[in-house]
């Protein structure tokens, strides 16, 4: 039953790949098409004052969420085709997970498919709120990334859960790191995207990625990419503070500069300074946009370099 | 706000000269040190500096790799030591980035805590002259014609006490005020965020308190138990052991603690994992000075506490029981004796010294396979952890063993140089094999060796249970995990309240307007990050201008 369970996991993953890459062509497209599109300043204007800064009249601002440029159908069909691969994907993690008898989190295989699944999910989950569609081609090509390098590289059969991370705090700790992981990824995609819109703002004859034009103002974005940071900040304390009490139950002390430890502990601290950052003078702006993408790369660093090279007690790759 | 003046809520500075004397430069370098620039700075470094201790071993984690380390890098080690690469989360450098950066927090807390406290008594601001320069800024004309002839000041008043009722029953903090001839209700709320940034920001510096503190009179202490074999909680009977600074033998509470079986379960279906342990249970008995008893299935993940310390499973493996008879029949070593794990089938090595023997001293270095294979090589390994079919190998040698020298000696090395192989090895004479309940001789009358069996009865091949097994337990205690605890989700849930309670501050003004109705304005302002404040001002509008209006 194990064996038959994992090898149809593999093949919704593989599946869910396969429609990953056709929804990342769409999203290309769209922003290809973005490009050309010629700016019309009723449009440009309402997303200048989507950003809320100080002193604006607010009758026009009431309308800004909303006020980005209708879906392109490019758009709309990217957006279709991640849904559809986020449901292979997910019926991948939880068929894994029942070959597993355990969540499928336990080795570097199932860290990359749940980590790119919880990156699509907050993705698709935030479309409710915001429309980031210009976004599509990064989180579609993240999750594809991730997914695929972690299957083709890091795929191991299904064995019994190793001994030390038989606990309930593997649900609750790593868990809960898979999830702050995305929401950095995403607020990290977000910092990338104001970095680029605040050099086309500084110039905008210089740049020849017209679509930029047609995304919300580098102010907007940076506003966007805290949010979601501040969000995976929190879960990443949660991590941390619920690392300490594992670590705690497991060897008998609840810190010890293990190198897992430590690198949480980095991460934990970057992304403390963006969000000092983000309140210092002089460091707003593409600083502490900065300091995200740093963050970011961190956390990978952390899944794979760490994993997979350095010593320590949270060896766990299964490789 | 009496944020660092840099924040970028803050009024931009007047003045950075330092000003002159001592008293200013000292001034100005406090304000340098709490200024959120300083603090930035601080936390990068910190980032920065935490990295070598992943990429070098650590003393306090990782001893035998730094052993290694120095084997490997006998130029570059000490270079590195001598920079405190090998202890870099308790070196001078990095303690001195982490102690200014709670020497600038407490610096930035403080006023801002005493700055908060106040405003937390104080009344909403008075509401500015001009609302059009604020946020979400809005204007109703409701259609009070229908209220007859009451209108002007009256209604305005009216609409502003309606107003108040709103922001009030929205958890604002309201305040009226009336300037030349307009009524107006200011309002501000969300003073908890402020509130959880300190709390935040407090507990941050209770965790590193208690984890300082506490660490001093911490204890911890590793031994390997023999099943059977009671351990003694006094500190000689420890194998190794490493006290906090302000620890005190006296702290140890005597109890005798016995491991009365070790059990392993071990992956039989699953083909990818076989032989895979899946369980691993220490079943201990402990006893205290009152006679209290208590007993406890240790596994991984889950500690026994006894005494004020917690136990905890770390390693396990086999403890062969020998017996030597010396040349003249007398027993010259009879113990259980914990074999070393060599791999992950426990391959095990161990030692027996038997300096008593006559007419010499006796040592053995020995091989234990609890399931023996044979290598290609011819050699022995163990193809299983569990005990299918145990095999012992043992070389002999004799000589000086140098016990009574009175230098303290591992029980877990035999050094051989000096000593004289009369076993195994290029000695001639085969290395000695034994199964659970064999015996064999020596050579040139230099008595036998046992491998006892703990299941004499036990038929033909029935090997389970035929060879105890130890375990090695971690002993902790750690009076500051409840305090570090406490802060760290204190410092969560302040973080919660700081990062999303939004403080804002919400104006709504009534003027007589000319055409004898009146005029509604509504303007916010943010205090800190608030991306729903226009949608929250002009949500006030809607429900109150239409309110206005029946
Ligand atoms: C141990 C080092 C520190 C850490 C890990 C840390 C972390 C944080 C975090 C996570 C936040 C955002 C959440 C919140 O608003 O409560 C924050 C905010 C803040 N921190 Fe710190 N902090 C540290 C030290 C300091 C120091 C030394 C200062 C003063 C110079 C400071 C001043 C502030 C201020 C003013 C805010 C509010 C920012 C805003 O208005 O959005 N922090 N800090």
């Amino acid at each position: 039953m194990t064996e038959q369970l994992a090898s149809a996991a593999l093949v919704a993953i593989y599946s869910a790949m396969a429609v990953y890459s056709i929804a990342l062509v769409f999203f290309a497209i769209d922003i290809a098409k973005r490009s050309s599109l010629k700016a019309s300043p009723v449009q440009s204007e309402l997303l200048g004052q989507a950003d809320g800064f100080r002193g604006s009249i607010a009758v026009a601002k009431r309308a800004a969420p909303v006020a980005q440029a209708k879906a392109s159908r490019f758009e709309r069909t990217g957006f279709a085709l991640t849904i559809l691969a986020w449901l292979l994907h997910l019926a991948g993690a939880v068929l894994r997970g029942l070959a597993n008898g355990y969540v499928p989190w336990s080795n570097m295989f199932e860290f990359s498919l749940v980590v790119s699944l919880a990156l699509t999910t907050v993705f698709l989950g935030i479309q409710f709120w915001q429309k980031l569609g210009y976004l599509g081609v990064y989180a579609t090509g993240a999750s594809l990334i991730v997914l695929g390098v972690g299957t083709v590289n890091f795929y191991v059969d299904v064995t019994p859960l190793a001994v030390p991370l038989q606990s309930v705090w593997i649900i609750i700790h790593v868990g809960v790191a898979i999830l702050a992981t995305a929401f950095f990824a995403i607020g990290a995609g977000l910092s990338i995207l104001q970095l680029l819109k605040a050099r086309y703002e500084a110039n905008p004859d210089a740049s020849r990625l017209g679509f930029l034009r047609t995304i919300p103002s580098s102010v907007s974005l940076e506003s966007l990419a805290y949010r979601m940071v501040v969000v995976g900040f929190v879960l990443w304390t949660f991590t941390l503070i619920a690392g300490a009490i594992w670590a705690e139950r497991a060897w008998g002390r609840f810190w010890g500069w293990d190198t897992k430890e430590v690198w949480t502990f980095i991460i934990w601290v970057i992304y403390a300074g963006y969000i000092h950052a983000r309140a210092t003078r002089g460091w707003r702006g593409a600083p502490s946009a900065w300091l995200s993408i740093v963050g970011i790369a961190a956390v990978v660093f952390n899944y794979t370099i760490v994993n997979l090279f350095f010593k320590g007690l949270h060896a766990y790759s299964g490789l | 706000m009496s944020r660092p003046s840099d924040h970028y809520d803050s009024a931009p500075p007047s003045i950075t000269q330092p000003e002159l004397g001592v008293i200013g430069y000292v001034r100005f370098f406090w304000r340098q040190l709490t200024s959120m620039r300083t603090a930035l700075l601080l936390l990068l470094l910190l980032a920065l500096a935490a990295i070598p201790g992943s990429l070098v071993p650590q003393r306090s984690s990782d001893p035998n790799g730094v052993v290694q380390y120095f084997d490997a890098n006998p130029a570059l080690a000490p270079l590195l030591d001598s920079l405190q690469l090998f202890d870099v989360y308790a070196s001078v450098w990095f303690s001195a980035i982490y102690l200014l950066l709670f020497i600038s927090l407490i610096g930035c807390v403080i006023p801002r805590t005493t700055h908060h406290l106040r405003a937390l008594r104080s009344r909403p601001p008075r509401t500015p002259a001009r609302l059009e320069r604020l946020e979400g800024f809005t204007v109703r004309e409701p259609d009070t014609s229908a209220l007859g002839a009451a209108a002007g000041s009256d209604t305005a008043a009216s609409a502003i006490d309606s107003a108040r009722d709103l922001l009030a029953s929205r958890h604002y903090r309201v305040e009226l005020y009336e300037v030349g001839g307009a009524h107006s209700v200011s309002a501000e709320r969300g003073y908890l965020r402020e509130t959880g940034n300190l709390v935040f920001h407090t507990a941050l510096l209770g965790v590193l308190v208690s984890i300082g503190l506490g660490g001093s009179f911490a204890y911890n202490g590793q031994k390997v138990m023999i099943e059977g074999a009671p351990f003694v909680h006094v500190l000689g009977s420890y194998d190794s052991f490493n006290p906090g600074r302000f620890f005190d033998e006296s702290h140890l509470e005597p109890f005798v603690m016995t491991l009365e079986r070790f059990e392993v379960d071990y992956e039989e279906f699953n083909l990818n994992a076989y032989g895979v342990p899946t369980d691993f249970r220490a079943a201990v008995t402990a006893r205290d000075q009152e006679g209290n008893e208590s007993g406890a299935v240790i596994r991984v993940n889950h500690p026994f506490e006894f005494g004020g310390t917690r136990v905890y499973l770390l390693g396990n493996g086999y403890a062969p029981t020998i017996t030597v008879r010396d040349g003249e029949g007398n027993i010259a070593f009879n113990r259980a004796v914990p074999f070393l794990p060599q791999d992950s089938n426990l391959t095990s090595l161990g030692i027996i010294k038997a300096p008593d023997a006559l007419p010499e001293q006796l040592g053995m270095i020995g091989f234990f396979y609890p399931t023996a294979g044979v290598l290609a090589s011819g050699a022995y390994t163990s193809i299983h952890a569990d005990l299918l079919d145990p095999l012992l190998t043992l070389r002999v040698y004799t000589g000086d063993l140098g016990l009574d020298d009175g230098i303290p000696i591992s029980v877990y090395t035999l050094d051989t140089d000096e000593l004289t192989e009369v076993v195994g090895g290029d000695s001639g004479v085969e290395t000695i094999e034994l199964r659970p309940g064999e015996t064999a001789q020596l050579p040139n009358g230099l008595g036998s060796v046992t491998f006892e069996t703990m299941t004499p009865g036990a038929g033909a091949n029935n090997w389970a249970g035929s060879v105890k097994r130890f375990a090695s337990f971690d002993l902790h205690h750690n009076p500051a995990e409840l305090g570090a605890l406490v802060f760290a989700v204190l410092a969560l849930l302040g973080l919660l309240c700081s990062l999303f309670v939004p403080r804002r501050r919400v104006w709504v003004k009534a003027k007589a307007s000319p055409g004898g109705g009146i005029r509604l304005e509504y303007a916010g302002l943010a205090r800190g990050e608030d991306p729903g404040l226009v949608e929250a001002v002009a949500d006030i509008a809607d429900t109150h201008g239409g309110k206005v209006e029946e």
